[in-house]
This record gives structure tokens, C-alpha cells and sequence, in this order.
């Protein structure tokens, strides 16, 4: 279900609006659900509303946990085996 | 795009596959249920089940708005439209569900009734006051995800007097809808799957957060692993519960945590408490009646609140009696087990609510799954 | 508007708006039918109804999509197009300044695609009976090389190449769409192809078939191609040309972009060893730049459509039935 998307704030507009560029296309939605939102800011985006503010720190941290050692690399490399 | 396109690197996923070949153990079979349609649109879009081993078997859960949605609801939809003449404002996702005698909202549109599909729910609003001497309704639906954009325009309403729209609420909550997986005595009599863990939806949790999920691990000892919709993230959550089942333990993981904190969104979370109170229960197609999983207007809202501004008629429309959607909505059967799979029942004719979206399980297999067939596979 | 009725008020809206945007020697003998010479080879004829609403988008009008759409019908086969009938049904009160327009885009359309637009009616409904204008056209060609063109000719084997971008067209009206407002740079792709294909079949005759995918996208072309010629086959994702933010756009509304409409753009069946050659031919032309080799035939009794996905797995591309709506699940 909800099909949502991660979309960056371009514009903050008058109203709870803004204006966000998903890909190069715009639009302009409703970021009433959202504290201290700011200009740059990546925010996921559904029914044309910004639902949470993705936090880049975080997605780093993911991309790292996939490129981690699964456990046979580990247990190789713990033994000093290439 | 970015926070999209890195979580779907094709090299990236067969390195998490690998690292799941290696967790796995060789003489037990692992059941994990993901319990939302957008996973299961992912898994079978991005043919993730070729890439686990054969002794991880993904069971697709209830988690799809569409699908669960009862027939007398949508009868009530297109009486609204039709008897009431209201304009129905409506997600593009409901148009083609059939209800009584194969009607759809498509096809009373196309008989004449003023059925308007739109986007986001804040165009249902701009609608009504673009034309203040008709009735607009908006016709409500989803999870938790969807709620709160539902909530505002009502209040939104409120504050400016938008006196001819109201809303038609059909929103549902997960807690809910996993603890009658889990609980019912259906599924003890139809018999029991056992499900070694969850994969959590990923946008509802951006509201809910992760805590409502501690409720399941605890009680009922299943991990639970919310994922992110990219498939890197379900499969990275897949290993997560694997490591999990092995260590012999129930918690709650967080894979998305780009988007989901413990708490979610507060904000947005009084602001449903505000407008919705729950509803005793609420009918989901295929699994019955279901306690506390539905949501209404409150009574401080109900000017804006279509089921007690009309009368409705309470329709009994029912399912196809060969219909095995109960059964695979609990895991209990797959789609190729139902008889009228691929045969009575196509997405094109939908009979029961699992073909009825395109996430749905059975309208997912048939559509992204069926090349197994083929002479060149 | 009294027009309909025949007699004098039609006489000048015919005279005013038709006959002179189209001008050519046949139309101005102002007869009921015409006279044409052709040359003596085969003919192929086709006929199109365009009932797109808006009648107006970004890079084109129903007017230059009436042209561009049967003459690329004509063209597909091979054939070098020729005439063009035009017939038009007109909702009572339509402003004449914008059928002015629709008139001389179809005018410069036709001229572009080197055709002759020879014979035409004219009929007014009241009003709430039409969308404004709907247009039917029907154009004729001949085959100059003695090649009959078509999916029965498709083998297992062959290549698959599209000329361009897909979706771009669907993702431009969609943008105007009552309720679904969006900014995007992206034009309708609305072009008569007669000159590419006349390129392409001069320097590669053994092309077995052409299509132009319009409505149901690049999805709905290969399924039908795949069951007229009883075969399989497979595109691969990642040879998919698609811009960045027809991408976005898909992305956003759910939808597939292989499902998504089209309006300049043809799939090209050839032998495999002819690929690459008929790919140069095309990236050299301006409305084949963007060609790309998409994928094959292979044999297959269920005629399925297959497509290897960038994430490396396989999965089908069916036949859906109906427009692809946006979804918010």
C-alpha cells in the first residue's frame, strides 16, 4: 500500500505549501504534517502530502549495513583468510 | 533519484542474496509474511523471490487497502454517486473494483454519475468549493499512511465552512489487522501456517512509528523487521529476521530507519486522534469482521461525515464461493491453489479481493509472475 | 452555429477554414469526392478517430495529432503516404478562432509529411454532445518496393528497435489532467514519421515489420505483435529509452512507463544481422536520434512479453486492459 515517494523541497510557500522537485518534475504540496522543514530538505511524499522528512545520515547508514561482510566473509576474514 | 535509485542496485542485491544463502540453515524452512502490498508489489516486481533460497518462503499478507475493502462499501460509494448525485471524489485505485453484480465505479461513471478520480484528497476539497451548490463527497480509504492527509481536509473544512463536502471514511489500521492473522479462531480451524516473523510496512511506520510493533514480538514471539519499499530493503530485512529466527529471538528491528523513528510522526498522529475515533469493528473482505480496525468520523465532525449526512443502504454482497482469497490472505493457501486463478478470475475480472488491486498477492503472481511458465524459462 | 445543416453559412465555413489552410489543386475543385492518380502499386489505406481531450497540450493539438496518427498508420507498412481525408465533427459553439488553429497545425502537419489532404466533411452536433471537435482522418499510400510489411512476417529471431523515448506523450497530457497538475518540461512526442521510415526501408529492406505504439504504450504493441506472429518476446529494461522525468513522473502516479502512451515514435522488427546496421540508419535521422536496440523474438507458444529488469531478474509484461490509472497504494 501506499505508494510513496522521496521528493526535495524546493520552495516553501505561504498555507503549510511548498513547492518539491521529484526528478526533475515539480509540484506543489501540502507540508502541513512536517516541523522545521527547510530548503533542501528531502521529505516523503504521498496523496500529494509530505508525511517525514528522510534524514540523510540514516541513509548512509543502510547503504553501509548492505555493503557489509555476510558472515562466511567475516568468518574468513577473522581466520586472516582473503 | 535519489534515496530511490541506490536501493535498487541489481550488484548491491545479489550481495545481501549471497549473505542470505549464508545465514540460512539448511534443515529448517523460514515463513516470513510481509504484511504490506507495496512489498509485495516489490518482491514480485523486482523477482526477489528468484533470488532467496528455496527454504525462505515469503507469505503475502492483508496490507492492501484495495483488496480488503468490503462489497457493501463500494456498493455504498456508487450509491452515493448515482442515488444521492453527489460528485464522488476517488483515489484512482478504486475505480475498477467491482462490487454488487460486477458494477464498478468505471463503469458507473460511464452510465453517467459525476465519479471524479483524483490525486490527493486536497483536490476532493478545492472540488467542493469550486461548486458550492452540489453535494462533494470524498470517498476515503487506506492505512495509516493515508490518514492523516484525510484528517486535514476535514478540518480544513471545518475552519472554512465547506458545508457541501463530507467524507466517506474507510480507513483501516495494521496493529489490528495482524493480530487477527496471529488470533482468529479461522485460521486455527482452516489451519496454521507457522509464520517465523514480519516484515513491517514502511510507510505507515513513517507515521505510527516502530513502537506499535513491540506489542507482537512480546505477545506472540515474532521477530518483526520494518523495510523500507526499495528492494534492497526488504532484503536486506529478510537477513535481518533470518539472523533473528536463528538467534532464537522476537524483537523489533528498524531497516528504514531513513524514515521511521520510534515515536513516527507525532503531529500527524494527534491530528488523526483528533478527527477519527475507532470503530468496534470493521469488515475486511476475505478475513471477516475484525475488531477495533477501522476508523469514523467523531461526533465534533460529523457534518462532515457522508454516512450520517446520507442514508445508505446496508447491501449483502458477497463472495464467489470457489474464492480461495480468505485462505491466501492468511497465508494458508497461495494463489496457484485457487481454481479460478488464472482462469474465471484475472485482473482484468477480478472475482475476489486478492485479484482485485495490483497488489493484491493473486494480481501480483499473475502479472509479474507467470513468465514461469513460458516455453523459454 | 447553424452550419450543419448544409447551405450557405456552410459553404463559408468550409471555404473560410478548410479549403483554403489545406489549399491544394484537388480540394479546390471543392467536389464532393476526389479524382486521384496513383501510381500502380499496392495501396494501403487507414483510418483513425481522435477523441483525445484536451484538444491543446504541450508540443502539439488534435489537429497535427490527426495527421501525424494515419499517416504513421499508412507509413508502418512501408508505404509512402499520399492523401488524407478529413472529417469533422464539431460540438455547437466551438470558437472558430481555435478550429482556426487545429485547421492550419493540421494544414502544416500535412505539408510536412508530404501528403495531400483531398476530401472532407463537416458535421455540427448541439452542444454537450461532442468534446469540442472530434476528427476522423483516413489516409492512402503505396507500396514502392513490393514489401508487404506486418507482424505475419515477424520471425523468431529478429531484432527489436524503438525509434526513441518512450511515454513521453501520455506523461504531457497527463500534466493538463483535471486533478493530477504537475510541471514538467516534457512535449508530446506527436510526429509523422514518414521520412524516417522512408530511410530506414530504402537501406533496410528486410525489415519484416513496423509498428507506432499510441495508446496502451510499447507494452500493448509487443503483446499484440507477439500473438499476431504466434511468438515470444523479451526487452531488455536497461536498452529502454525513457527520460529522466517521464520516469519521475511514472514514478510518482505508479504507473509503468511501457504502458504509457505514445504519439511519434515506431518499434521496427528486422533480421538480427541487420540490427546494428538499421540502428545507425536510425540515429542518424533527427526523429530516430534516441534509437535504441530493445530486444528480441524467441519462440514461445504462450506468446508471453518478457522484460529483463535493471535489477536482474524477469518478469512479465502483460496485456492490461483499459487505461493504467494512478495509484496512491
Amino acid at each position: 500500500m501506499c505508494l510513496a515517494i522521496p521528493v526535495k523541497v524546493e520552495e516553501i510557500l505561504e498555507d503549510d505549501m511548498a513547492v518539491v522537485n521529484i526528478g526533475g518534475v515539480k509540484k506543489e504540496i501540502s507540508v502541513a504534517l512536517i516541523d522545521d522543514l527547510n530548503i533542501g530538505d528531502y521529505v516523503i511524499m504521498h496523496v500529494g502530502y509530505a508525511l517525514n522528512k528522510i534524514d540523510p545520515e540514516e541513509a548512509e547508514n543502510t547503504l553501509s549495513l548492505f555493503k557489509e561482510m555476510g558472515v562466511l566473509e567475516q568468518a574468513l576474514a577473522d581466520h586472516g583468510v582473503q | 533519484m535519489k534515496y530511490v535509485d541506490e536501493y535498487r542496485d541489481g550488484k548491491m542485491a545479489r550481495h545481501i542474496a549471497e549473505k542470505i544463502n549464508q545465514s540460512v540453515k539448511p534443515d529448517k524452512t523460514y515463513h516470513f509474511m510481509e504484511f504490506c502490498g507495496g512489498h509485495t508489489h516489490a518482491i514480485f516486481r523486482y523477482g526477489i523471490p528468484d533470488l532467496l533460497p528455496k527454504n525462505v518462503k515469503m507469505i503475502h499478507g492483508p496490507g492492501c487497502p484495495v483488496c480488503i475493502l468490503p462489497i457493501p462499501r463500494i456498493d455504498a460509494a456508487i450509491e452515493l454517486a448515482e442515488k444521492h448525485q453527489v460528485i464522488l471524489c476517488s483515489y484512482g485505485d478504486m475505480m475498477r473494483v467491482p462490487g454488487s453484480k460486477r458494477r464498478s465505479l468505471l463503469k458507473a461513471k460511464a452510465d453517467g454519475a459525476d465519479i471524479r478520480m483524483v490525486y490527493s484528497c486536497a483536490d476532493a476539497l478545492a472540488i467542493a468549493k469550486d461548486n458550492p451548490d452540489k453535494q462533494v463527497v470524498f470517498f476515503a480509504i487506506g492505512f495509516e499512511t493515508t490518514t492523516p492527509p484525510t484528517a486535514l481536509i476535514i478540518q480544513q473544512a471545518q475552519k472554512q465552512q465547506v458545508n457541501n463536502f463530507s467524507v466517506f471514511c474507510n480507513h483501516v489500521l495494521t496493529p489490528s489487522a495482524i493480530t487477527t492473522i496471529l488470533e482468529s479462531p479461522e485460521v486455527r480451524d482452516m489451519g496454521v501456517v507457522p509464520l517465523d516473523g514480519f516484515i513491517g510496512p514502511a510507510h505507515v511506520s513513517t507515521v505510527i512509528g516502530s513502537q506499535p510493533y513491540e506489542y507482537f514480538a512480546e505477545e506472540y514471539q515474532k521477530p518483526v523487521v520494518i523495510a523500507g519499499f526499495e528492494p534492497l530493503d526488504v532484503l536486506q530485512a529478510i537477513l535481518m529476521l533470518i539472523e533473528q529466527v536463528n538467534a532464537g529471538k522476537a524483537e523489533v528491528e528498524n531497516e528504514f530507519t531513513r524514515a521511521v523513528t520510534d515515536q513516527g510522526n507525532i503531529k500527524a498522529k494527534h491530528l488523526v486522534a483528533d478527527i477519527f475515533e475507532m470503530r468496534a469493528e470493521f469488515e475486511w473482505r476475505g478475513l471477516g469482521l475484525v475488531p477495533y480496525s477501522g476508523l469514523r468520523i467523531k461526533p465534533a465532525y460529523q457534518d462532515y461525515d457522508a454516512e450520517k449526512r446520507f442514508p445508505l443502504t446496508q447491501s449483502q454482497g458477497t463472495d464467489h464461493k470457489a474464492c480461495e482469497c480468505p485462505k491466501i490472505l492468511r497465508g494458508v493457501k497461495t494463489p496457484k491453489d485457487c481454481k479460478l486463478f488464472g482462469t474465471k478470475c484475472t485482473p482484468d475480472n477480478p472475482i475476489g479481493s486478492c485479484m482485485v488491486s495490483s497488489e493484491g498477492a493473486c494480481a501480483a503472481y499473475y502479472s509479474y509472475g507467470r513468465h514461469l511458465q513460458s516455453d523459454k524459462a | 452555429m447553424v452550419h450543419g445543416a448544409g447551405g450557405k453559412a456552410m459553404s463559408q465555413l468550409i471555404d473560410q477554414l478548410f479549403v483554403s489552410k489545406f489549399d491544394n489543386d484537388i480540394l479546390t475543385q471543392q467536389n464532393d469526392q476526389a479524382f486521384l492518380t496513383v501510381p500502380n502499386n499496392k495501396i494501403v489505406m487507414a483510418t483513425d478517430n481522435h477523441v483525445i481531450s484536451p484538444l491543446f497540450f504541450p508540443g502539439g493539438d488534435i489537429g497535427a495529432l490527426s495527421i501525424h496518427g494515419t499517416v504513421n498508420d499508412v507509413v508502418m507498412s512501408g508505404a509512402m503516404p499520399l492523401y488524407i481525408s478529413c472529417a469533422f465533427i464539431l460540438e455547437e459553439g466551438y470558437p472558430l478562432a481555435e478550429l482556426d488553429k487545429i485547421c492550419q497545425s493540421m494544414a502544416k502537419a500535412a505539408q510536412q509529411a508530404n501528403v495531400r489532404i483531398v476530401t472532407g466533411d463537416t458535421k455540427v452536433v448541439e452542444k454537450g454532445h461532442g468534446d469540442g471537435v472530434f476528427i476522423n482522418t483516413t489516409g492512402i499510400g503505396v507500396i514502392t518496393d513490393g514489401i508487404e510489411r506486418g507482424a505475419d512476417k515477424v520471425n523468431v529471431g529478429d531484432k527489436i528497435i524503438v525509434s526513441g523515448t518512450l511515454g513521453d506523450h501520455g506523461v504531457a497530457i497527463m500534466s493538463l489532467r483535471e486533478n493530477l497538475t504537475f510541471e514538467t518540461t516534457i512535449e508530446s512526442d506527436s510526429q509523422a514519421l514518414d521520412d524516417l521510415v522512408a530511410n530506414m526501408v530504402s537501406q533496410v529492406p528486410e525489415i519484416s515489420c513496423m509498428r507506432d505504439p499510441t495508446r496502451g504504450g510499447i507494452a500493448a504493441t509487443m503483446n499484440e505483435i507477439a500473438q499476431q506472429a504466434n511468438v515470444g518476446i523479451q526487452l531488455y529494461e536497461d536498452d529502454i529509452p525513457v527520460k529522466a522525468q517521464v520516469k519521475s513522473a511514472c514514478e510518482f502516479l505508479g504507473l509503468d512507463p511501457l504502458y504509457v502512451a505514445n504519439e511519434g515514435k515506431l518499434v521496427a522488427f528486422c533480421p538480427a544481422d541487420k540490427a546494428v546496421a538499421l540502428l545507425e540508419i536510425m540515429q542518424a535521422h533527427p526523429q530516430g536520434q534516441d534509437a535504441a536496440i530493445i530486444g528480441e523474438v524467441f519462440e514461445d507458444s504462450n506468446n508471453f512479453v518478457q522484460l529483463a529488469t535493471s535489477f536482474g531478474g524477469m518478469r512479465m509484461v502483460d496485456w492490461i486492459n483499459g487505461e493504467q490509472l494512478p495509484r496512491i497504494c
